[in-house]
């Protein structure tokens, strides 16, 4: 056990996954020489050579499309896109053709790949480094898509996606790479892709929260209980495909729920996770569910980012709204 | 200043003549019998193509992309691979395909809408034909990446349109290729349009050939119609993958004699006395008849069995595709979605049989 943050989480699990596995191959801009933007690889092509941790030209369709015949043939390539925002370059690639070859073959070809992409907002960054654009994957048959908001679950989720026999997203928050540090174990271990992690428990609201805004409802949750308000934060931890059960039995207690995510929120996951509470806890509300989401806007400048960005304040604002209908 | 354009027309690798006459260097691993084969290949796929479009109009087949014209292309190139190289055809490859050991009634299945057209027979490493126009040529990369990094002895091919070549998927497969000297091997049938646009839309150089000059990889342009040509460029192109030497990207010039599909009107598009030189003087197997004929290894009662032993083959492929078993229509929309069904699919899939218990979809009362 070692205290690491979710970037060096990161960077071990990689590392574990090349080390136990040859087929496993990193492709992306810069994870080589440079060990990643954000130093993801750093050290991995020094100890695992140039044929195993590659520098690919500036592509991500590329990048991805070449990794889906690597999976095709047999090898476990995990590519990273330098930002989530760039991974529209690759959609063809990824929605029409990893997606959906296992499908379209009725079984016999399968695409094991795993994509990562940090994303999220609040670090000042140029146009398109900041998007959250988890739904358009969750609405993406044959994809998981997983978005960890601590140093335990990155290592864990990340190794669970490499082990996948499925094309996985790993949607890692950019505010939370180096925002404090956890015991994360040494090794090989997985965090089982589905399931929602219970953050928090409590008996009047249910706040889910997944990747970056997961602080953002604790925060909040604490705010809350210092008013009298017990509030159960539940994080997806995977959003496709998302844990309805959990999600149900625990609006079933409170009978009551906010969702938070960065997305926009027309569309989100945040308007699937309330179609699954009407599903499955309908007749346990006590209150209508409440979004806190960004806006309805492209992704803002930094300037004014923090004006669009949930914050605790908002959640907190909606908790309030939820125990007093 | 120094500038770069590029001038030089590159002419086609030509072996045979229109008029079946040898004008190139035979290839040498080329005998009578090979050659014959590689004419009973394509009298076949010529007839299983027209056959096909009959089908198509008595309503017992789906939309079907012809191929005719575009034979000699086909059989040449896949005569160069070997069963064990990877493949990544698009929709239009299915005279090669089945050169492959793609079985007939498989194609046919594919344009019946059938599920298990998509099964490609597990002992080929071949995909089912790629819709989206050039995503496989990257997918090619990635297989022949695999091999390399495994020392396999094999190649990866990628079959494809002179229309791919607008693709950026098109551009970032060669340039992958070139920078990891992968074995992989690119194969552009030029046939002169992508549905209705004429290749001089596609692209502002004279050819296809001359893009491989500037990912730094070799390009050979040959006489698609010209199934030595193709043969001897192709077995090139993979010899030098498999030595180590990089991949090549080849152009065949070849010509669409039929509709982009089933579904347009070539006459719209395509002029009539430059339509009527391909389908008549440079059609590729009036070509390879003629090389045979002056070989001595043709005649009329050869043609007519090679005919009758074709529409039987494709005949009983037709009896087989029309008997073939309805698909299970629960395991295929619900089954190879994800290894593990999730659970929102399983309670779909429960749903959906639930209601098909009933009486389906259309199980409400006014429809019965």
């Amino acid at each position: 056990m070692a205290g690491r943050t979710m970037i060096q989480a990161i960077q071990d699990a990689i590392a574990t996954a090349l080390a136990r596995d040859p087929r496993v191959m990193v492709l992306g801009e810069d994870v080589g020489k440079n060990g990643g933007v954000f130093r993801a690889t750093e050290g991995l092509q020094e100890r695992f050579g140039e044929g195993r941790v590659i520098d690919t030209p500036l592509a991500e369709s590329g990048i991805v499309g070449t990794a889906v015949g690597l999976a095709l043939a047999g090898m476990r390539p995990i590519d990273e896109i330098q930002f989530l925002g760039f991974i529209y370059e690759t959609m063809d690639q990824l929605a029409s053709q990893a997606a959906r070859i296992r499908f379209r073959t009725q079984g016999r070809c399968t695409v094991p790949l795993v994509v990562r992409a940090p994303f999220g907002g609040g670090v000042r960054t140029p146009e398109l480094h900041s998007d959250s654009l988890e739904a358009l994957f969750l609405h993406t048959p044959g994809l998981k898509v997983v978005m960890p908001s601590n140093p335990y679950d990155a290592k864990g989720l990340l190794l669970a996606a490499v082990e996948d026999p499925d094309p996985v997203l790993v949607l890692e928050p950019m505010r939370l790479y180096r925002l404090g540090r956890m015991e994360v174990p040494d090794g090989f271990y997985t965090v089982p892709i589905g399931p929602a992690r219970l953050a928090r428990e409590g008996e009047d609201v249910t706040i889910v929260a997944w990747g970056p805004t997961v602080p953002i409802a604790l925060e909040a949750a604490e705010a809350a209980a210092a008013e009298g308000v017990s509030c159960e934060v539940l994080d997806l931890r995977t959003v496709s495909p998302f844990d309805a059960a959990a999600l149900t039995q625990s609006v079933e207690k409170t009978g009551r729920a906010v969702v938070v995510h960065e997305a926009v929120r027309s569309g989100g996951v945040g308007a699937e996770v309330l179609a699954a509470i009407h599903d499955g806890a309908f007749y346990s509300l006590l209150a209508p569910v409440e979004r806190v989401t960004g806006f309805d806007t492209p992704y803002p400048p930094p300037a004014v980012e923090d004006l669009w960005l949930p914050t605790p304040a908002r959640v907190l604002a909606a908790v309030r709204r939820v125990m007093q209908a | 200043m120094r500038t770069y354009s590029w001038e030089e027309e590159i002419p086609a690798h030509q072996v045979l003549a229109p008029d079946g006459s040898v004008v190139g260097e035979w290839p040498e691993s080329l005998d009578d019998e090979r050659l014959r084969s590689f004419y009973r290949w394509m009298v076949f796929a010529r007839r299983f193509d027209q056959r096909a479009l009959t089908l198509h109009r008595q309503g017992r087949l789906g939309t079907y992309a012809p191929f005719s014209g575009q034979e000699a292309a086909q059989i040449g190139s896949f005569a160069a691979l070997e069963k064990t190289d990877w493949v990544f055809p698009s929709y239009r490859e299915v005279a090669g395909m089945m050169y492959h050991g793609l079985p007939p009634e498989m194609a046919l299945l594919f344009s019946k809408g059938h599920p298990d057209a998509g099964k490609v027979p597990a002992e080929l490493n071949m995909l089912p034909g790629k819709i989206v126009i050039a995503a496989q040529i990257l997918h090619a990369v990635g297989a022949a990446w695999a091999c390399k990094q495994r020392g396999e002895d094999r190649v990866a091919s990628a079959f494809f349109g002179d229309g791919a070549t607008s693709q950026g998927d098109f551009h970032e497969a060669l340039n992958f290729a070139a920078v990891f000297r992968v074995p992989a091997v690119f194969f552009c049938q030029n046939n002169q349009f992508a549905i209705s646009v004429p290749v001089t839309r596609q692209m502002a150089t004279p050819t296809v050939a001359q893009k491989a000059v500037a990912y730094g990889i070799e390009g050979i342009r040959v006489d698609g119609n010209d199934v030595v040509a193709v043969y001897a460029a192709m077995c090139r192109a993979v010899a030098r993958a498999r030595a180590g030497g990089g991949p090549t990207l080849v152009e065949a010039v070849t010509y669409r004699q039929g509709p982009h599909t089933t579904a347009d009107d070539p006459r719209r598009y395509r002029d009539p006395q430059v339509h009527q030189t391909w389908v008549e003087a440079l059609d590729p197997i009036r070509r390879l008849r003629l090389c045979l004929e002056r070989r001595g290894a043709w005649d009329e009662a050869a043609e007519s069995a090679w005919i009758r032993e074709a529409d039987e083959r494709i005949a009983a492929a037709v009896e087989r595709a029309e008997s073939y078993p309805a698909p299970d229509a629960a395991e295929v929309l619900f089954g190879h979605v994800y290894a593990e069904p999730t659970p929102a699919l399983a309670a779909q899939r429960a749903g959906f049989l639930a209601e098909q218990a009933e009486g389906g979809a259309n199980g409400w009362p006014g429809a019965r």
